[in-house]
């Protein structure tokens, strides 16, 4: 591929606190339009790697390039940070602004657009997501999904090129898991934004993503397609793609030895 | 002992060096705050009016107290027709404003501070930045502004009814003449102590909302407490120092007007 297919670079990356290391050199290269997963155990910087990205924390060295032009020039950077949204693991989502003000705020703030306009657009994110009938709610009163379908729209609604979704099933059980990786499909289909994915979701990140990455002990371990993820043999693959089945069956287990409640 | 204390120094160096970039960098965002009259509106009433019926209270009695205690020491000396006077130096120069700060502080600053550390700490901050929000212009700016507005503002209504109870403690309830109350009031307070009321009230506002805010947007830097124990920790250090800033600043301020 060329430079040029990729939205994403990211070169050697490095971040540590206190000392400790956490990326020891992360190189990713995310190819422009897809959904784009990195895996891996809790603890290993995934998060750590998206905040990097998303010019949240500092990296200690490495390069971010941004269709060729590394974020360190403060016009990439400005650049990119038009063009991108993040979705945060909690949503981040301004409890004292209702849905509708949630949606509208990045427009008010970052364009020089008109309120009707505003308006039409933020109610449209809304609509689209099917958080229409609550936009006069508060994200307090709103349910774990409609919060996160709400910080989604937040995040289109500026029409960005690249979304960055920090653990967006966090805390959701199985079905809302499989339901916000549908979404971030159905969407990013649907607006064809490069999605950049964390999680460690390994069944429902493979079903949905165009490539996959595994990172493990703060390097990238493996980088490929789901279907090539899913059948490696290499040992650091094959044994937290096997932990992953092996919590999930002996979880199952629990559950079918419990006794039935009457 | 001596490698603590260079620690101590050095860490308030650092501390006053990047409180003072902080207020700089909030200070030029005002340039780039889009809605700021809107934004300023809000935060003069969540300042101003939220915390009107708590001056009120503490000004009345403030002024009561002074009727009171001034009347019984002029008496010793014949002079109760100075009790205007009095009361309206006291209230003018020195109570008004930082009784008015240290109320504002402990109601509308703490609020503040906690508001902002509990945005951090729910990463509503970061999302903002990531936005490409300037978040010290939408959080932290209009505020400063307001401050500037809403200390005076209210230091102004504690005067008036500070005077207000001195007279009714001393004229009403102690018998000092009203009309001799007033007009020594009404000769003792000259322009440059107005001045010196307003001046310390602005300044007062824009130094202690300035401490709040950056005690709230740094919660996440406290390393000996995290989460909500963290934003609890900020709020209590914005408020202990803000307060201290108060007595400091009126001080200094006092000593540049006698």
């Amino acid at each position: 591929m060329e430079t040029t297919d990729f939205a994403l670079e990211v070169e050697g990356l490095e971040k540590g606190f206190d000392g400790n290391a956490v990326l020891k050199g992360v190189d990713l290269r995310v190819p422009r339009g897809s959904i784009f997963t990195v895996l891996g155990p809790s603890g290993t910087g995934k998060s750590v790697l998206l905040k990097c990205i998303g010019n949240i924390l500092a990296p200690d060295s490495g390069r971010i390039v941004f269709e060729g032009r590394p974020l360190r020039d403060p016009a990439a950077r400005e650049d990119f940070r038009k063009r991108c949204s993040f979705l945060f693991q909690g949503n981040a989502l301004f409890d004292s602004l209702t849905a509708l003000e949630n949606v509208a705020l990045p427009l008010e703030q970052t364009t020089s657009l008109g309120k009707v306009e505003i308006f039409k657009r933020s109610l449209k994110a809304l609509h689209q997501l099917e958080m229409k009938d609550f936009a006069d709610r508060y994200p307090g009163r709103l349910s774990g999904g409609m919060q996160k379908r709400l910080a989604l729209a937040r995040a289109i609604v500026t029409q960005p090129e690249i979304v960055l979704f920090d653990e967006p099933t966090a805390g959701l059980d199985p079905l809302r898991r499989n339901a916000v990786f549908s979404m971030i499909a159905k969407y990013q289909r649907r607006f064809r934004f490069t999605a950049l994915v964390v999680t460690h979701d390994v069944p429902e990140a493979l079903a949905v993503s165009d490539r996959v990455a595994l990172l493990n002990q703060g390097r990238i371990a493996f980088e490929g397609t789901p279907a090539a993820f899913a059948t490696s043999s290499e040992s650091g693959i094959a044994l937290f793609r096997d932990s992953v089945e092996a919590l999930r069956q002996s979880l199952a287990a629990i559950r079918s030895e419990q006794p039935a409640i009457s | 002992m001596v490698r603590q204390l260079g620690q101590t120094t050095l860490g308030i160096v650092r501390d006053t060096g990047d409180f003072t970039l902080f207020f700089g960098r909030a200070c030029m965002s005002l340039s780039k705050t889009r809605c700021l009259p809107r934004r300023i509106l809000r935060a003069v009433y969540e300042q101003g009016a939220v915390c009107l019926p708590v001056i009120a209270i503490v000004g009345v009695f403030t002024g009561l107290v002074l009727g009171l205690q001034g009347y019984h020491v002029l008496s010793r000396f014949g002079s109760e027709g100075l009790l205007g006077t009095l009361v309206s130096l006291s209230l003018v120069r020195e109570m008004a404003p930082v009784l008015a700060a240290l109320m504002l502080v402990g109601q509308a600053g703490s609020a503040f501070a906690a508001e902002l550390g509990i945005q951090r700490n729910t990463e509503q901050i970061a999302a903002l930045e990531t936005m490409g929000v300037n978040s010290l212009g939408y959080l932290v700016a209009p505020r400063l502004i307001a401050a500037l507005l809403v200390f005076p503002a209210q230091a102004a209504l504690f005067v008036v009814l500070g005077l207000w109870g001195g007279s009714l403690s001393g004229s009403v309830l102690l018998g000092v003449d009203s009309g001799v109350y007033w007009s020594a009031v009404e000769r003792a307070v000259e322009f440059r102590d107005l001045r010196e009321c307003f001046l310390k009230a602005a300044s007062f506002g824009v130094l202690t909302t300035s401490i709040c805010a950056y005690m709230g947007f740094h919660a996440d830097r406290n390393t000996s407490s995290a989460g909500a124990r963290a934003v609890s920790a900020s709020t209590t250090r914005a408020v202990v120092f803000s307060s201290i800033t108060v007595l400091v600043a009126d001080y200094v301020i006092s000593s540049f007007f006698i």
